[in-house]
């Protein structure tokens, strides 16, 4: 009984918060709906076993996806509701367009479901062991090359994104860290014997 | 009793916001890339859900990898955008046209 209520909960907290992260008028509001969004879907997936899955999407997405929308929402400078002209104008179209996609979307898996299977409780886990242990075997053993072209995938989004927002700027005073190391005692200081109250000149 | 429909009616509720997203906001590129993400979570509780019904934990492996390109995507996507605003001072999308494609 209180799955049924946790999924219920999860489910139209998750679904309520998508719509208003798309609706919100201010983009910083958008990214906290998001987030919302992003916690109850990982209750939707603990629900069924998938621990690990929500773990991820908790780490991921909620520290790191985020965090990066966000800073990029404060940092630049924009006139977000001059960018909500037409707001009202795609309105229509998109209502009538996504009402269709659902109703397709959903009519299918009812059709596909018309056959009484059900889905059962539990994790696709063994017994035995945990739902992280069931997966590092899986992932470590049949997946290990997509698991590391994953990895690849990452290192090729983190040097991307370094290289496209670098940018060389004249007017910082950057370290020059060839010529602090060659900088010697001599070149830096000196000796001076001032004498009693004159002061040394720098 | 909760049943694979309920989780993939939840899914596709989720598409559909993301979809209406993009079409509500079309010219702010920010809440474009929020959209996509709610797609991509979508498609992850469909593979959640599968793996639960079917029994097999393929279904939490590629959820994983779809979290992964998630990932990867916002990150490349949202640094185009910011040296996009940097040469241009604005996101819309509209006004993108440099490359004249």
């Amino acid at each position: 009984m209180v799955q049924i209520l946790a999924f219920y909960l999860f489910a139209i907290v998750t679904c309520v918060s998508g719509v208003l992260c798309v609706t919100a008028r201010n983009p910083v509001h958008s990214v906290l709906w998001l987030i919302l969004a992003f916690f109850n879907a990982a209750g939707l997936m603990v629900l069924v076993g998938a621990e690990f899955i929500a773990m991820l999407l908790v780490i991921v997405y909620v520290g790191a996806v985020a965090v990066l929308f966000l800073f990029v929402v404060m940092m630049l400078d924009i006139d977000f509701a001059e960018l909500r002209t037409g707001f009202a104008r795609y309105l229509p179209l998109g209502i009538a367009l996504v009402a269709l996609l659902a109703a397709e979307i959903i009519f299918a898996e009812s059709a596909w479901n018309a056959g009484g299977l059900s889905l059962s409780g539990t994790a696709p886990t063994p017994e035995t062991v945990p739902n992280i242990q069931a997966l590092g075997i899986l992932i470590y053993t049949r997946y290990l090359y997509i698991f590391e072209g994953a990895g690849l995938v990452l290192l090729v989004a983190l040097i991307g994104a370094i290289v496209l927002t670098h940018r060389k700027r004249g007017d910082v005073r950057s370290q020059n860290v060839s010529h602090q190391n060659m900088r010697r005692p001599q070149d830096a200081t000196r000796n001076t014997q001032p004498p009693v109250g004159q002061g040394v000149e720098l | 009793m909760i049943g694979l429909t309920h989780y993939l009616t939840v899914s596709a509720i989720l598409f559909g916001t993301g979809v209406f997203g993009i079409f509500l906001n079309r010219k702010n590129l920010i809440i474009i890339l929020m959209a996509i993400e709610l797609i991509l979570l979508s498609v992850n509780i469909n593979l959640v859900a599968f793996s639960a019904y079917l029994h097999d934990l393929v279904g939490q492996v590629f959820a994983m990898f779809v979290l992964t390109v998630a990932a990867g995507e916002a990150a490349i996507g949202l640094a185009i955008l910011v040296i996009y605003f940097r040469s241009r001072g604005t996101i819309a999308v509209d006004d993108v046209n440099r490359m004249k494609g």
